[in-house]
């Protein structure tokens, strides 16, 4: 394991340090239990927003925290839910009597532990259980579908809402349909390493790569040789448009989502050959973004994400948004 | 129960969980999120940090602590199913249930945050054949039920490896679960082995 830390045990740790004081304009990190809060609190009134979950996938969550979108953040050990004492604090800090929304990704640990503080936290509350994943097969025997970088475009636009005045069923409503709107896939040309564990999560060949892999390097569909990037492009969104089913002269959003370890410049290039991909559909990619919004540690690849846009939902993307991982 | 036993349960689930963390995160990398291991350590190391205070309580406020610095320390699906389990066990000893009627409740907190059951290759797979090895022998001489409780547990973690996963996890790898141990099946085997070591040597 090649990597900058001092020890594997101390890398969270450390890492929220640099962050809170990298970001003190914007946002306050409190220990024990670990939570991330806004610097300047959100006015009175305004449903809270919080998310959380692993850590690994920065700049998500704590990145999202800030005016326009989350009003605190839960990071749990490197891959690891946080626990409900975390959500409980982080709630008590930021509720300003508009209620306290919860986004959380559809993993079986992320659920239970959300659940847990939803049932010790008194007052009002609602959840909004992001699944944008089409890599995996959505059944009633199985979890269902991961959440993934769609995560983001829900935080966005819901915190825009909450920002403008939408009471917390209107925020929850608004983030289910944002969800029900969006859909992912992603692809791994590597492994990623959690530091305590100290070696790949999994073994891939040079020429291999992972069709549908999770954003905590969990297998997905398969594994093939590796492709050019618009075979593989295109393999990605006939995934995510045949199951999204968006009637042509739709306008879409189109997330490119680095994993970690790949050159930007190999983002733009999938973000090229994926607009051409939609474009062929009759889908027009109205609004673009391109960068690492959740990340899989030190992982090679990207994924894909397609939201389906309307006026609303555009409104709200547009609106302002200051955060250390998104500012418009 | 005594201090020295609840000192000597504390003492052994610790140590095997340390023992055993790297090998629990190798089955979970395989199919799960490689972090199971690591996390139970945790857990478990801060029930071994509360040593002194848990195992001067009564046994079902020692259940209950215990429980509740497995949620709150743990994270992931680990903590809260595994607290739970504690929980769930302390809630009928508090009610006077001897340890099946324990068992039989922190297995039934276990399926109810799990929203699980057996045959999904999960922990439930290991506790549900467990309990119902204590409830129906039960009134065989000590040595002879720890002897038939130890094999039941090795049996069923053995079953989980041609399961197909349908929880947790490892359901997202559909037909690629098979052929592997499930961790959590295999963690509540190796608790159950350190509970019953200790009360094998128990005179």
């Amino acid at each position: 394991m090649k990597k900058l830390i001092n020890q594997p045990g101390q890398v969270l740790h450390e890492a929220l340090a640099g962050f809170g004081a990298a970001h003190a304009d914007l946002v306050t990190v409190h220990g024990e239990p670990v939570f991330v809060t806004r610097a300047t609190p959100a006015r009175p009134g305004k449903v809270a927003l919080i998310s959380g979950g692993g850590s690994g996938h920065e700049p998500m969550h704590a990145g999202f925290v800030g005016l326009g979108m989350l009003d605190a953040a839960c990071p749990g050990q490197v891959f690891t839910s946080p626990t409900p004492d975390q959500m409980l604090a982080a709630a008590q800090a930021v509720e300003q009597g508009g209620g306290v929304l919860f986004i959380v990704k559809n993993y079986a640990g992320d659920v239970m532990n959300f659940e847990m503080a939803a049932e010790m936290l008194e007052g009002a509350q609602a959840t909004v259980l992001t699944n944008d994943d089409v890599a995996v097969e959505d059944s009633t025997y199985t979890t269902g579908r991961r959440g993934v970088a769609g995560t983001v475009i829900v935080e966005k636009i819901v915190g825009a809402a909450a920002e403008a005045g939408a009471d917390l069923s209107a925020c929850q409503a608004l983030g289910e349909r944002v969800n029900r709107q969006t859909r992912s896939m992603g692809v791994a040309l590597t492994s990623c390493t959690v530091p305590e564990a100290g070696r790949p999560t999994f073994e891939i060949g040079a020429a291999e790569m992972e069709m549908g892999v999770g954003i905590h390097g969990e297998p997905g569909r398969k594994r093939v040789p590796l492709m050019p990037a618009g075979e593989i492009a295109a393999e990605m969104i006939a995934a995510i448009a045949n199951d999204l089913g968006a009637a042509a002269g739709s306008e879409v959003l189109l997330l490119v989502n680095g994993f970690g370890g790949t050159p930007a410049m190999e983002l733009y290039l999938m973000y090229d050959a994926a607009r051409r991909q939609l474009a062929e559909r009759g889908l027009e990619v109205a609004r673009s973004l391109v960068g690492n919004y959740c990340t899989s540690l030190d992982m090679a690849g990207c994924s894909l994400t397609v939201t389906v846009l309307d006026d609303e939902l555009r409104r709200h993307w547009d609106a302002p948004v200051h955060t250390a991982a998104l500012r418009w | 129960m005594t201090e020295a036993l609840l000192a000597a349960l504390i003492d052994r689930t610790a140590a095997t969980i340390a023992a055993e963390a790297e090998a629990l995160t190798g089955l979970d990398q395989a199919i799960g999120d490689g972090d199971h291991g690591l996390n139970l350590r945790r857990g478990f190391e801060a029930i071994a940090a509360e040593r002194a205070r848990l195992s001067a309580m009564a046994p079902a406020d020692a259940l209950h602590q215990a429980g509740m610095l497995l949620v709150m320390k743990v994270g992931g699906a680990s903590g809260p199913l595994y607290g739970s389990l504690l929980m769930g066990m302390a809630k009928a000893a508090k009610a006077g249930g001897d340890l099946p009627a324990q068992l039989a409740e922190g297995v039934a907190q276990v399926q109810k945050r799990g929203k699980s059951d057996a045959g999904a290759k999960t922990m439930l797979d290991v506790l549900i054949p467990v309990l119902a090895t204590l409830q129906t022998q039960a009134g065989r001489p000590r040595p002879e039920l720890i002897r038939a409780i130890r094999q039941t547990a090795d049996d069923a973690r053995e079953a989980t490896k041609p399961m197909l996963a349908t929880r947790g996890r490892a359901s997202f790898l559909g037909e690629r679960s098979i052929g592997h141990y499930d961790p959590g099946a295999t963690s509540s085997q190796l608790l159950i082995h350190a509970v019953c070591d200790v009360l094998a040597e128990q005179p």
